[in-house]
């Protein structure tokens, strides 16, 4: 069994209450940082963790505490970035619904140690009953003297509001969220200025992921050498993967990062296999931003090593026969699923979420998505394929937010890996409407490397 | 309450004194002066409410905060979450990306097209349902979902059976 450092207790009856959740060891975290840590060892000690963020780029986390900005005289923000939107991930959502006192904990930390006096957790406005639960554990907490004025004496004050969104995938870029935070359209900001300088109503902020947050709490209650022994080189601790598709047992699972692959999905521990008795076709690792991967790619990278669940390992190869961890939203595709039907579907999420302030993303994602379709449903021609690279090249790297590349990158992976699927649509027309192209080699084992690589 | 039958597209609106308490509520959140970030949580305040946010609700919503109608107006048309016209009592917002395609999202989004009998967007002749398509909602292993507004329920796992049951338990809940 792999260590649990966020979800050991998800079992216990009532863990969504303060007192169950203080029974099980809750807020020790926010008495040891606010009594005896100074904020400056707080983000040593998140520097020492080796905590990346959660939240897809994987940027550490008590580096970008440490960029923060702190004029005299002005307000700086912690900013919960709770939007969850990327198709394939729900940890965030699962976290706060079952242990929301967590997050409301790591935020307190988190808080104390960047010196902000009002901090916000933005949750996509879907997520209403998500908000109804936290209001409750922030009452409790504030009830209990972990929020307010004075807290635990220690002279330190501390205001916690959820804020709901609008239902936007952009917003979960931290500088359309925090556009969408100050009641306006979600449009990412150019950078520079970046968020630790100039944030929310223009004061340094620190926009960081729900897990990240919560993750913070074992770093302080345990010290963040003891965190970075769990995990394989720069990817430490343990992470929340959201399990979805074609698997036996979907789900939200705490995993030590570098867990083999192969085991996340086979063993009971996790995902259990494949449903239905299929095959595993191809993996989506991260969240649908990140390339899609043949089976056997995922299980093995191109030097033939077991691919491992961390950050380093998924990216092996880059984007020629890697991926990437991502936000850690694992979608598994059996051998009925359609790589051209699930690109097009992607690209039409893209298109609809696209914000529109850059052509390259907005015009870029509206043409692969008409293309995409045309293929799926047997009217495309050889040059499409061609085409929908050349588009994605076009988006990729041209854009102000990385909602571009997110956009460009599994298209151009799926007909690196996919190709014949692709044409295979061209050729039989008529029989890619009513049947799936099925397996190919794509689920041989290995040794295809050298087709799938080049 | 006003009913979504007696909705018209410009029938002028007032805000209950409730009501306007609870705005005043989420604009104590922000600073002096920062009082626009309320417009997102009051806007789904006015829809709960309302079961849309029609054009003079919007006016209103811009008089309360001290702001420009067109910066209401810019707000709830990008974000897909506000309804610009009535729905059904119920909306059914079912989810069609990826990852619960693969699992028969488009067979349930077909199955409640038929069973419903009105095409996306349009309203049963009872005024009680509705469906759209909508993106991801972050519940991607239990799918297929859908949500139903303003608390936003998730109904997951979703089967032609269970959709039924659901069908059938909103019309009952709807005529007592
Ligand atoms: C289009 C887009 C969508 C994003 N969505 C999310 C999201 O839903 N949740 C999230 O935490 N980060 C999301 N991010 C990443 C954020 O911009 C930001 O990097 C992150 O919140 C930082 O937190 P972390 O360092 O703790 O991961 C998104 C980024 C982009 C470009
Ligand atoms: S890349 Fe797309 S989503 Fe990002 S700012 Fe440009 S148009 Fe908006
Ligand atoms: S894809 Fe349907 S909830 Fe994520």
């Amino acid at each position: 069994m792999g260590r649990k450092l966020l979800l050991e207790h998800i079992n216990v009856p009532g863990i969504n209450t303060l007192e169950v959740y203080r029974q099980k060891g809750g807020y020790r975290s926010v008495e040891k940082a606010l009594k005896q840590m100074t904020p400056e060892e707080i983000v040593e000690e998140v520097k020492k963790s080796g905590l990346r963020g959660r939240g897809g780029a994987g940027f550490p986390t008590g580096m970008k505490w440490g960029f923060l900005a702190k004029p005299e005289g002005v307000a700086r923000y912690l900013v919960c970035n709770g939007d969850e939107s990327e198709p394939g991930t729900f940890k965030d959502r699962y976290l706060m619904t079952y242990i929301p006192h967590a997050l409301i904990e790591g935020m307190i930390v988190g808080s104390f140690a960047l010196g902000a006096h009002v901090s916000y957790i933005y949750l996509r406005g879907e997520m209403m009953p998500q908000i109804r639960i936290l209001e409750k554990a922030i009452a409790e907490a504030k009830a209990a003297g972990f929020l307010g004025k004075n807290i635990l004496g220690t002279g330190y004050d501390l205001e916690l509001y959820v804020q709901p969104g609008g239902g936007a995938y952009i917003c979960g870029e931290e500088t359309a969220l925090l556009e969408s935070l100050e009641g306006k359209r979600g449009n990412p900001r150019i950078k520079p200025p970046f968020p630790a300088i100039a944030g929310l109503y223009g004061c340094p902020t620190v926009v960081n992921n729900v897990e990240s947050i919560a993750a913070v709490v074992p770093i302080i209650n345990d010290g963040g050498e003891e965190y970075a022994k769990i995990g394989v080189g720069r990817s430490t601790g343990t992470k929340l993967i959201s399990a979805g598709g074609n698997l036996k047992k979907p789900g939200v699972y705490e995993i030590e990062l570098g867990l083999t692959c192969e085991e996340f999905v086979y063993s009971d521990e996790y995902c259990g296999g494949i449903a239905n008795g299929k095959t595993l076709k191809a993996v989506v690792a991260g969240g649908s931003s990140v390339p899609i991967l043949p089976n056997n790619l995922f299980f093995k990278t191109a030097n033939g090593e077991a691919r491992l669940m961390s950050y380093e390992s998924l990216s092996d190869g880059g984007f020629a026969t890697g991926t990437m961890l991502g936000s850690g939203g694992f979608i598994a595709y059996d051998e009925d699923q359609c790589i051209v039907r699930n690109t097009w579907n992607f690209t039409r999420f893209y298109h609809h979420e696209s914000c529109g302030q850059c052509s390259p993303c907005r015009e870029g994602t509206g043409w692969m998505e008409k293309v995409l379709h045309r293929l799926e449903h047997g009217h495309g021609k050889m040059s499409d394929i061609d085409l929908l690279v050349d588009v994605s090249k076009k988006i990729e790297g041209n854009t102000i937010c990385p909602l571009g590349d997110a956009a460009a990158w599994p298209v151009a992976s799926a007909i690196r890996h996919f190709r014949d699927e692709f044409e295979w649509h061209v050729t039989h027309p008529s029989e890619a409407t009513t049947r799936n192209f099925g397996l190919a080699h794509y689920a041989d084992p290995l040794p295809k490397k050298e087709e799938t690589a080049a | 309450m006003l009913r979504v039958e007696d909705t018209t597209e410009h029938a002028p609106v007032t805000f209950s004194a409730e009501l306007i308490a609870k705005f005043d509520d989420v604009v104590s959140r922000y600073p002096q002066g920062k009082q626009k970030s309320a417009l997102l949580p009051i806007l789904h305040l006015v829809q709960a409410e309302l079961g849309w946010v029609s054009p003079p609700a919007m006016d209103k919503v811009a008089e309360y905060l001290s702001i420009q109608p067109i910066e209401v107006y810019e707000v709830a048309t990008f974000y897909t979450m506000y309804l610009l016209r009535p729905q059904g009592k119920f909306l059914f917002e079912v989810c069609r990306t990826g990852p619960c395609e693969i699992v028969g999202a488009g067979k349930i989004m077909d199955y409640i097209e038929n069973k419903l009998g009105v095409k996306e967007g349009e309203v049963t002749p009872d005024g009680l349902f509705s469906w759209r398509g909508v993106e991801c909602l972050a519940a991607c292993g239990y799918g297929p979902v859908l949500q139903i507004g303003p608390e936003y329920t998730f109904y997951e796992n979703l089967t032609e059976q269970s959709v039924d049951q659901l069908i059938s338990d909103l019309k009952a809940k709807a005529n007592n």
